[in-house]
């Protein structure tokens, strides 16, 4: 049997549990999403830099 | 006990139930990706010329996550078994922590994006053997050898053993003999390492039909396999001395650890029965992960020092 068949459906809240600790659970995995797009952002400008190195600089008009 | 209390105690089921940030992290194999990382980094280091530290550092962490996707989509495909055996069963699907469609879509994206952001930032050699890498993990490995045949680790053993290739490739920008004596280090080391855990893990891979070496063939069988595989790794270990990869210290060490390697694996062929056969096989385990880490670390203090001294 393969994991797709071990699927469960995706939401495993039932009414009741839409509390201020389910928010705050999904508030945190939101930051840590916001945190690692922000994270590939730097990584992205750094890296853009240090290849362009000197270069950046390098302007002519 | 009331209506009340019932939908109380439901909320707070599926609130125990909701995944942190840390079961994510277990569906990365922390300590797989330990391995990757250290075994990519000596490839990075050993590797001719040199790369800017920052995009060494991308590279390292774009290997480790791919290696992260890898476990992650393995940990999807296998939620059936991984909780009938005892080594797995605390894994975050089989707890019910995950959902089997969220470890998927998280692997997919890490495994997509580390590729990609390794492909465009460092280069496209390290970038298509990463993505080659995971690939070879899912597909190969996970969902056609592993329940098929007992030379599934043996095969799929070069999985793990490419990270220092993709490692070497992201500072030269190519895979040479070099690397591709790394890699075989490392896929000759996989099956003893291995077949040493499956030996006294025998019964947990039957149980789930997992065509592990001692299930299907005996543990004579695989007793007498991992001493033929010892046999190869033990010289292919030494070999980085001749090519220039390594030194003496490598030299001596691998000589070492190589005639200790051969000592515990005799053992396992030589003790068959009772708890002292469990015993040898446990110490070849134990002892073959310090082996590995033990060359790997000659290898990277080596060539940190050789090319400080430059």
């Amino acid at each position: 049997m393969s994991g797709k068949e071990g699927s469960k459906p995706m939401s495993r809240m039932p009414a009741g549990a839409d509390s201020e600790e389910a928010r705050r659970r999904q508030r945190l995995r939101s930051l840590a999403i916001a945190l690692a797009l922000g994270f590939l952002v730097v990584l992205f400008y750094a890296a853009t830099i240090v290849r362009l190195g000197g270069n950046v600089m390098n302007r002519p008009l | 006990m009331s209506g009340a209390t019932l939908e109380a105690s439901a909320g707070e089921r599926a609130l125990l139930n909701e995944p942190t940030v840390g079961d994510y992290l277990a569906l990365l194999k922390p300590r797989v990706m330990s391995l990757v990382v250290f075994t990519a980094l000596v490839g990075m280091v050993a590797a001719p010329g040199g790369i800017h530290p920052v995009l060494g550092a991308i590279a390292l962490l774009m290997i480790a996550v791919g290696g992260g996707a890898s476990g992650a989509l393995n940990m999807w495909y296998d939620a059936d078994i991984d909780g009938r055996m005892a080594r797995t069963a605390s894994r975050p699907i089989p707890r019910g922590r995950v959902t089997a469609d969220e470890a998927l879509t998280f692997g997919i994206v890490l495994a997509a994006g580390s590729v990609l952001t390794l492909g465009v930032l460092v280069n496209w050699v390290a970038g298509g053997l990463l993505a080659f890498t995971i690939a070879f993990y899912v597909f190969i490995y996970t969902m056609w050898l592993k329940r098929r045949t007992p030379q599934n680790i043996v095969i799929g053993g070069a999985a793990g053993a490419f990270p220092p290739m993709v490692g070497w490739a992201a500072v030269s920008g190519s895979v040479s003999i070099e690397s591709i004596v790394l890699f075989l280090i490392i896929f000759m080391w996989t099956p003893p390492h291995f077949w040493a855990l499956a030996l006294y893990r025998c019964r947990d891979y039957e149980r789930v039909g997992v065509p592990m070496l001692p299930v299907v063939a005996g543990p004579a069988e695989t007793r007498r396999q991992i001493v033929i595989y010892s046999l190869l790794l033990v010289p292919l270990a030494v070999s980085p001395y001749f090519i220039g990869l390594g030194g003496i210290a490598y030299l001596v060490t691998s000589v070492a650890l190589g005639a200790v390697f051969l000592w515990l694996a005799f053992d396992v062929r030589r003790i068959t029965e009772g708890r002292e056969a469990d015993t040898a096989a446990k110490k070849l385990f134990g002892f073959s992960i310090f082996y590995l880490f033990a060359l790997f670390a000659v290898l990277l203090v080596e060539q940190i020092v050789h090319k400080a001294l430059m």
